[in-house]
């Protein structure tokens, strides 16, 4: 996993669902790991796969039409359980980025924690791409973190999108949260002589 | 201008907090199980860091364990070794374990509450996003992801961008037969399962401040469900009285500081929230959801809406879910048939739950072609439905009692609904899959599951009342 992100062009999967919860992206029982790695041949697997494990040839990740490094989903994205597993998949399986109209907040901050930018647009954007994607497969997307824009190559149209400037800086120069919080071990100290509890 | 409790909370807690940065937010108890916490330790490994403050994070083994001969080795290899791997790193890192075979095991928003760790003010999290049930005590308790939960071992901190204050005020009496978790269902319905996105929430109204500190945990428990970072409700003689002489809760004169203090939690009169919702209880009926995510519900004597009833848009996910359910829109489910009932979960698995059931199903028998799986949310209220004698009911009712752990929740463990079957289930998601792959879920209360145990079919409480 690249622990960086500053600019991408590339063809993009739709998965024009809404509410898809983490229970879909990673189902509970493949998060018997114990460690990081290989979630990727379980993403999405119930909808990948069927029963006797034969992919499902109409799901978008089964069909060849369809590749890059953004995966565009409907609305309410990443709800439910907050399993970090779920952005492991995600980025294990070689997404870079996500595009949905609206992410879940646990699932949002995972996914910055594991180098994935959640692109957040409008709702009107994102049916923009899913239209251009329809039109043409192979479609290219471009998402620049620095300039915070996301934009159709073919046609033009762009829009911008928000990032908090620290996790900006986090993305671009592959820093993580314990970092930070590793140095204000002090700051920390301080604080806990200041508690009227120990609780 | 006055605070939120939510505020309060938060503020006093805040180690730093930097223009453009999120805050610095110290925690006070950290809740750790096997399934989201083995990646964490090993990146403390990797730093070669300790646990900064051990005594303040507890583990148990919960999601991964099987709810039937619990003293004998687990025997799905993976189950067993992640369970191995949490022994491992408490035993390693200093960690309290409240694991298998432990008189304190049990779901972990079970166990904290009924031991007296989880206090009113605390700042609480865990690996699992329904820790938000904690802040039925008023603790800001929310979910965290692997990556946090290294940061809180690390450190006792955690990053996190503070969320906007909702309030939703739920007014007046609640119908017979109408639980805590007909409340919980009935607002996600109206809100959806995105509605409180961004949100923490405040709980509020006599009809909320007239229920039970169980049943006010049900409640905040699903805050998760309409996609709130957490829910809390202010303490107040419920609260205190349901902590006081548990076995971490504070004693002696450290008990009287800390109830001054829990006296100062709860928003004052010219506090603002972003948003305030208001709900009257004698609106509710007993609720049952229909589709795959919490929002899609109703009373139970409603109809699903047909088609034309849902918007354009959302027409594409709304048909796949009742596909995936096997249901037709604009249907009713009163009468339908039920293959499974589930009464367990984190949001449905207290002493009260099963006491309600005990009391309704006394006497009776469950319907022939049901499995009815009671599922006790920790060791100590299996103890204490043995030593009331509700084991007895359930045994004669043809309920099976088992041991405590997450069971068909997420059907992590052994316990999995089969594929194509319909279950009633107390827990709090309806995912596809969620109880077993293909497995169809109806999420009600625990008296709206008791009702469809007893006939095989869902059933309204109300009937039999
Ligand atoms: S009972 Fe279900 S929702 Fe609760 S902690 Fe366990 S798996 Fe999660």
């Amino acid at each position: 996993m690249s622990k960086i992100f500053q600019h991408l062009v590339s063809a993009a999967v739709p998965v024009p669902i809404e509410n898809i919860d983490t229970d879909q992206i990673i189902p509970a029982r493949f998060l018997k790991a114990t460690t990081r790695e290989g979630f990727g041949e379980n993403l999405f697997r119930d909808w990948r796969f069927d029963a006797n494990n034969q992919p499902k040839a109409d799901f978008a990740l089964n069909n060849p039409l369809y590749s890059g490094k953004i995966l565009v989903a409907g609305k309410n994205f990443g709800c439910g359980s907050s399993r970090e597993h779920a952005a492991w998949a995600i980025a294990d399986y070689g997404f870079k980025v996500v595009v949905s109209s609206f992410f879940a907040d646990i699932f949002k901050n995972n996914a910055l924690n594991n180098f994935i930018l959640p692109v957040q647009v409008s709702e009107t954007f994102l049916d923009q791409v899913f239209k251009a994607i329809e039109a043409d497969p192979k479609a290219e997307i471009e998402v620049d973190l620095e300039n915070q824009f996301i934009r159709i190559v073919a046609t033009g149209e762009q829009e911008n999108f928000d990032i908090n400037a620290y996790k900006k800086t986090c993305l671009r120069n592959g820093y993580d949260d314990i970092d930070y919080l590793l140095s204000l071990r002090q700051d920390i100290e301080k604080y806990e002589g200041t508690r009227a509890f120990n609780f | 201008m006055g605070k939120t409790l939510f505020d309060k909370i938060w503020d006093s807690h805040i180690v730093m907090s930097k223009p453009e940065h999120p805050d610095a937010v110290y925690i006070n108890t950290h809740f750790i199980h096997e399934v989201t916490s083995p990646q964490a330790f090993d990146g403390l490994r990797k730093r070669g860091i300790p646990v900064f403050r051990p005594q303040k994070t507890r583990a148990t083994a919960d999601h991964n364990v099987p709810t039937l001969d619990q003293h004998l080795p687990i025997k799905e290899a993976r189950s067993r070794h992640q369970v191995e791997m949490l022994t491992k790193n408490t035993a390693e890192f200093g960690v309290e374990l409240y694991g298998l075979g432990h008189p304190y095991q049990g779901i972990v928003h079970v166990i904290g509450p009924e031991l007296g760790i989880t206090l009113p003010g605390m700042t609480i999290v865990c690996g699992d996003s329904h820790t938000s049930t904690h802040g039925a005590f008023g603790a800001v308790a929310f979910g965290i992801g692997t990556s946090e939960v290294e940061q809180v071992l690390a450190t006792q901190c955690i990053l996190q961008y503070k969320p906007k204050r909702m309030k939703i005020e739920v007014n007046g009496t609640l119908k017979k037969g109408v639980l805590s978790k007909d409340i919980i269902l009935y607002i996600i319905s109206k809100i959806s399962a995105s509605g409180a996105t961004g949100y923490f929430v405040e709980y509020a109204g006599d009809a909320i401040r007239n229920l039970s500190m169980e049943a006010r945990m049900t409640i905040c428990n699903m805050s998760i469900e309409m996609g709130a970072r957490g829910g809390l409700i202010a303490p107040d003689e419920t609260t205190f009285s349901y902590i006081k002489g548990r076995q971490f809760a504070p004693q002696g004169a450290d008990w009287d500081k800390a109830l001054a203090y829990w006296k100062t939690l709860f928003s004052d009169n010219d506090a603002r929230f972003d948003k305030v919702l208001t709900f009257d209880a004698a609106d509710i009926e007993p609720q049952i959801t229909y589709g795959t995510n919490p929002g899609m519900g109703m009373g139970v004597t409603q109809h699903i809406p047909a088609l034309d009833q849902v918007e354009e848009k959302e027409r594409p996910s709304f048909k796949k879910s009742l596909e995936y359910m096997d249901l037709e829109p604009g249907s009713a489910l009163l009468g339908k048939k039920i293959d499974y009932v589930f009464i367990g979960s984190c949001t449905n698995s207290r002493i009260e739950d099963l006491r309600l059931v005990a009391d309704y199903v006394k006497g009776k028998r469950k319907a022939d072609d049901v499995v009815v799986w009671i599922v006790p949310g920790s060791k100590q209220v299996e103890a204490q439905a043995i030593e009331e004698g509700i084991d007895k009911v359930f045994a004669e009712a043809g309920f099976q009692l088992r041991e405590p752990g997450c069971s068909a929740c997420l059907a992590m463990n052994e316990d999995k609904v089969p594929a194509g079957m319909y279950c009633i289930s107390t827990s709090n998601r309806n995912f596809e899959g969620r109880q077993g792959p293909n497995a169809r879920t109806f999420l009600a209360s625990p008296l709206t599951a008791a009702a469809a145990a007893l006939t095989g079919r869902v059933t309204d409480v109300r009937d039999n009342f």
